[in-house]
């Protein structure tokens, strides 16, 4: 759509917007659209999609608020921002909810349609007499700049020609929101036009037409009804060049679960059993049966990590993948492919908890279920994703180690990321790390637990090889043949070499990410999801010519062997995590160093503000010093933001 | 290369057999060992797998590829197997407590799917390597080591459950009747499709004489009766009872007075599994139980179901290219 328009277009770095509804009005498709064209007129974004554990959750009342927070900028970010520059607000409960993040000054398009008593009583707009509130209109907003629209006016009318029920074209009011945001911003409106013509076909054409109209009344509305003094446009960002593609996490890990098949040429099996937030995996590669990819939805999550075990023994990559609960269930089969020496990658999709706790929500609280949670001496490579992009990486890295050692591998991901996008340079096929498998065939001086003098690990001969016939199992035995054995000191030294070779990862694996001078006074390490925010800060912190800097760990356990070094270099050592300390006990035990803790456990990552904040105050604090993570003291994320300003 | 046919030794392992002298798991055994040879099936292609208990040793003692795994399990270990290589002939050795027990929910989702494996349940009434608790398929009454007052829950029938959850071959023999034993066990393993078979299995230390009531030479005619397709049911010593069906119910009739057309004849092969299912429930004590084969009927199995779609998409679109998988769809050039 060419922009003729009258308006004045300025030209802004970035632009932080949240879509809040009831959770049956379509917030998060609204949301992915918005992102796709953003995505595809070259912004950098980030996105943080937040939605109701419940499917549907009773309409109207403050559970069943869905959002979706995007960041699109012109220059490179790392984090979907701290608080929104503009909220839509499609009902009471969606603004209730969503208004203490705003900050003063900001914008807040307001669907006044749904601004009636039912539906203010529904959020809780009520005192204590009984009478209703209603923001609109008791200057409770007065700070905001509030555009009041009937969304449901406009939809009604946009789709009349299309004979639509009054409820069905009700429905059309997310894409007139859409619109308004699509013009406010300058987007074009193919790509959601395409969309909306391949997700409606056939004999439901009908509401794509519809769709594709409300945006356009949505689109045309705010030209004309000069609802915004300004339109702005975020120009395209210097991003390296490349081709590009929007990912969650979730699909990185599914494109990688087709990458590592077709580069070791060894077929993936992917045993899982449905959990939020990890289900979206297996909905993926259950398409990619022409890529090498076998996927079975087992009866339960003991079921589902046995057959990925079982088809690692008879010489595919064998995957599992779940949240924390299952991973729970896990343990004991984990400990399987543990004594059995066989290659298994343990997809863990981390979630609040423990118990069933916050399903749609992110934490990093499975680190030490992951590092230690099991039976006895079990011993295993934990590898952590870092951005959703990153997860198509740290995968391929998770088969590499797990094949290379013969090994389970842990990769966690958490609910940011597995929903959370970024744009994602595509790699070179050619240049993927290579997987090199080598089955044994040779039957001269074989034995089952013959090993890899360099790494340690075990031959892997899968059934159906002629001359190689052998048991494995769970019980001890003895090295290299494999005979069950029950001896002290058999076991003792099986239980060290199991370690060791675990250990040797330390020397195989991704290096951490560093940023800022290489000694100093302060080094704040993070591991997976909170490498933006962490980045952010301290880019902010640099901004603010602080010599700190910034270590990342991508391989998680054992630590990188380089660890011990890096952490000597500098006074204090800031740890932040959505848990409540668990690196901290790691690093801390691991390397007998002092090291303050910064935990955060709300479901929700880290803002560059708070994090910002802590890092200001950790340099006032004695250096080689400790803090305990119970005593974390954390504020509103709107006042740090307030108070600490920019992003 | 032709090699010679294989023999019995082929499949002995130089593991000392380590269960309890005089166990009927020796019989068992044994009859693996005879079969395997038999099937035309090179030793390479057999993998055994197991979850834990007594039974759970076989894979030690069949020279074979074989998988010991953990409590419960072996079905979900042998889906894996299966869906990895379904040209395996996969064998899974379990008892009563491995199998309807902790591992009850795999060993019902395995039958439904109708996952092609032959699972072997050594059926002893009773835990053995954890030493005599009573297991789910113990009598009511029984007292063991953690009933010093005997059993209050009632125990599983595994037949009839096998029948439930839809598993296309159900079969039962007996450790001591290697002949009945080796015959059930061949044709298990030419059914194509998850075979269910138990096996009673006398645990001499634990409960010993489990079945003596049932087995033993002078009465087990009187107890036991043979299910054989397309004959009439019948039994006794002197082959003087039948069984009719009155309504839903088996009766035990004598043949004296009844003629042959009046008796139940024998289909393995029906599509229901409501007739092996009402057989299968005759009461024990008042009534002799079915040995030989309940059902054996064809179904497609999981395994090649799961084999024939891949195969099905890989016809249609091709094999998959992983640039195509990257780069096509809403992507974007930069400089
Ligand atoms: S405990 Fe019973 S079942 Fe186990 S080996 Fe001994 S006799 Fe056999």
């Amino acid at each position: 759509m060419t922009n003729e328009t009258t308006h004045k277009v300025r030209s802004i770095e970035q632009v932080v917007i949240r879509l809040a509804g009831d959770s049956g009005d379509g917030m998060q498709i609204t949301g992915n659209e918005f992102t796709k064209t953003s995505a595809i007129v070259g912004n950098d974004l980030a996105t943080l999609p937040d939605f109701p554990a419940e499917i549907r959750a009773p309409a109207g009342t403050l559970p069943g608020v869905s959002g979706f927070q995007i960041r699109f900028a012109s220059k490179d970010i790392h984090t979907p921002g701290d608080d929104p520059d503009i909220l839509v607000a499609m009902n009471p409960a969606a603004l209730k909810v969503n208004l203490p993040d705003m900050r003063p000054g900001k914008t807040i398009i307001i669907n006044t349609a749904m601004f009636v008593e039912k539906e203010l009583r529904k959020a809780l707009y009520v005192k204590d007499d009984g009478t209703i509130i209603n923001p609109l209109n008791d200057h409770s907003l007065s700070n905001y700049h509030v555009i009041p629209v009937d969304l449901n006016k406009l939809a009604l009318e946009g789709t009349k020609e299309f004979g639509l029920s009054p409820k069905e074209s009700l429905r059309c009011k997310n894409f007139v929101a859409l619109g308004m945001m699509y013009w406010l911003y300058s987007r074009p409106l193919e790509p959601t036009i395409a969309w909306l013509r391949d997700y409606f076909k056939g004999d439901k054409v009908n509401f794509a037409n519809a769709n594709i109209a409300a945006m356009k009344t949505g689109y045309n509305y705010a030209e004309t009804a000069e609802l915004f003094v300004e339109q702005y446009k975020i120009p395209a960002a210097h991003l390296p060049a490349g081709t590009y593609r929007n990912v969650m996490g979730n699909q990185a890990v599914a494109l990688a679960i087709a990458a590592a098949a077709k580069i070791s040429g060894v077929p993936v099996f992917y045993g899982s059993y449905p959990i939020t937030p990890a289900s979206d995996i297996l909905h993926q590669i259950s398409k990619y049966k022409n890529y090498g990819v076998y996927t079975f939805q087992a009866e339960d999550e003991i079921a589902a990590i046995c057959s990925a075990i079982g088809a690692s023994f008879a010489g595919m990559i064998g995957v599992t993948g779940s949240s924390g609960p299952g991973i729970a269930l896990k343990g004991e089969a984990m400990g399987l492919a543990v004594m059995t020496e066989l290659p298994l990658v343990i997809i863990d999709v981390q979630r609040g908890g423990p118990s069933t706790g916050l399903p749609t929500k992110t934490e990093q609280a499975d680190l030490l279920q992951a590092v230690l949670g099991r039976n006895s001496e079990a011993p295993m490579p934990v590898v952590a994703a870092s951005s959703p992009a990153d997860c198509f990486d740290r995968f391929l890295e998770a088969v590499r180690i797990a094949t290379k050692y013969m090994t389970p591998v842990v990769f966690l991901s958490d609910g940011y990321l597995a929903n959370g996008s970024e744009p994602w340079r595509l790699p070179d096929i050619d240049k993927l790390p290579k997987i090199d498998i080598n089955f044994r065939t040779e039957r001269d001086g074989f034995q089952p637990y013959l090993r890899d003098p360099g790494t340690l690990a075990r031959v892997w001969a899968k059934p159906g090889t002629p001359g190689l016939e052998h048991r494995i199992g769970g019980i001890e035995k003895r090295d290299g043949v494999g005979s069950i054995n029950y001896d002290a000191e058999n076991h003792d030294s099986m239980v060290r070499l199991r370690w060791r070779k675990i250990y040797k990862v330390a020397d195989d694996c991704a290096a951490p990410l560093m940023a800022g001078p290489e000694r100093g006074p302060l080094l704040v390490l993070g591991w997976g999801s909170t490498l933006g925010s962490i980045t952010s800060a301290v880019e902010m912190a640099h901004a603010h010519k602080m010599p700190i800097a910034r270590c990342h760990l991508q391989q998680v356990w054992p630590f990188p062997s380089s660890l011990g070094a890096i952490l000597s270099r500098y006074d204090r050592i800031l740890i932040p995590e959505m848990n409540l300390g668990q690196m901290w006990r790691l690093v801390r035990s691991e390397y007998a160093v002092q090291a303050y803790s910064f935990a955060k456990v709300q479901g929700r990552p880290f803002t560059t503000g708070e994090l910002f904040r802590k890092i200001q105050q950790t340099l006032e604090l004695p250096a080689h010093g400790s803090s305990h993570p119970l005593d974390t003291k954390l504020e509103r994320a709107s006042e740090v933001a307030a108070d600490v300003s920019g992003g | 290369m032709i090699s010679p046919p294989l023999t019995k030794n082929d499949f002995k392992t130089d593991q000392e057999v380590r269960w309890c002298p005089g166990c009927g798991d020796y019989a068992i055994l044994n009859a693996v060992q005879t079969v395997f040879p038999m099937l035309g099936i090179p030793k390479e292609k057999f993998v055994v797998v197991s979850g834990i208990g007594c039974s759970s040793r076989l894979p030690y003692y069949v020279n074979t590829y074989g998988f010991h795994s953990i409590h419960g399990r072996a079905p979900a270990i042998a889906t894996g197997i299966k869906i990895a290589n379904p040209e395996l002939s996969v064998w899974i050795g379990t008892g009563d407590g491995d199998s309807l027990s902790i591992g009850g929910n795999h060993l019902i989702h395995a039958m439904r799917r109708n996952l092609d494996v032959k699972l072997l349940m050594f059926n002893n009434r009773i835990y053995g390597l954890t030493k005599g608790q009573f297991s789910p398929t113990s009598e009511v009454g029984k007292v063991t080591k953690s009933t010093p007052y005997g059993v209050v829950d009632q125990p599983f029938n595994p037949i009839a459950l096998a029948l439930g959850a839809g598993a296309t071959f159900v079969a039962r023999s007996v450790d001591i009747m290697s002949k009945h034993l080796i015959e059930v066990l061949q044709r298990a393993a030419n059914h194509k499709g998850f075979a269910f078979v138990e096996i009673y299995q006398n645990c001499n230390i634990f409960n010993d004489g489990a079945f003596d009531h049932l087995v033993d030479a002078g009465i087990r005619d009187e107890h036991l009766i043979a299910l054989e397709h397309g004959k009439p049911l019948k039994f006794g010593k002197a082959k003087d009872k039948g069984i009719k069906l009155n309504g839903f119910k088996p009766e035990v009739v004598p043949l004296a007075s009844t003629p042959d057309s009046e008796l139940l004849v024998w289909d393995e092969h029906d599509p229901s599994s409501a007739l092996p299912f009402f057989v299968s429930a005759m009461p024990e004590g008042t009534m002799p139980q079915g040995i030989g084969v309940f059902r054996d009927v064809d179904r497609p199995t999981f395994d090649g179901e799961m084999a024939a779609q891949h195969a099905n998409v890989m016809k249609k679109y091709g094999a998959g290219s992983l640039e195509k998988l990257l780069y096509e769809g809403d992507t974007w050039k930069v400089g």
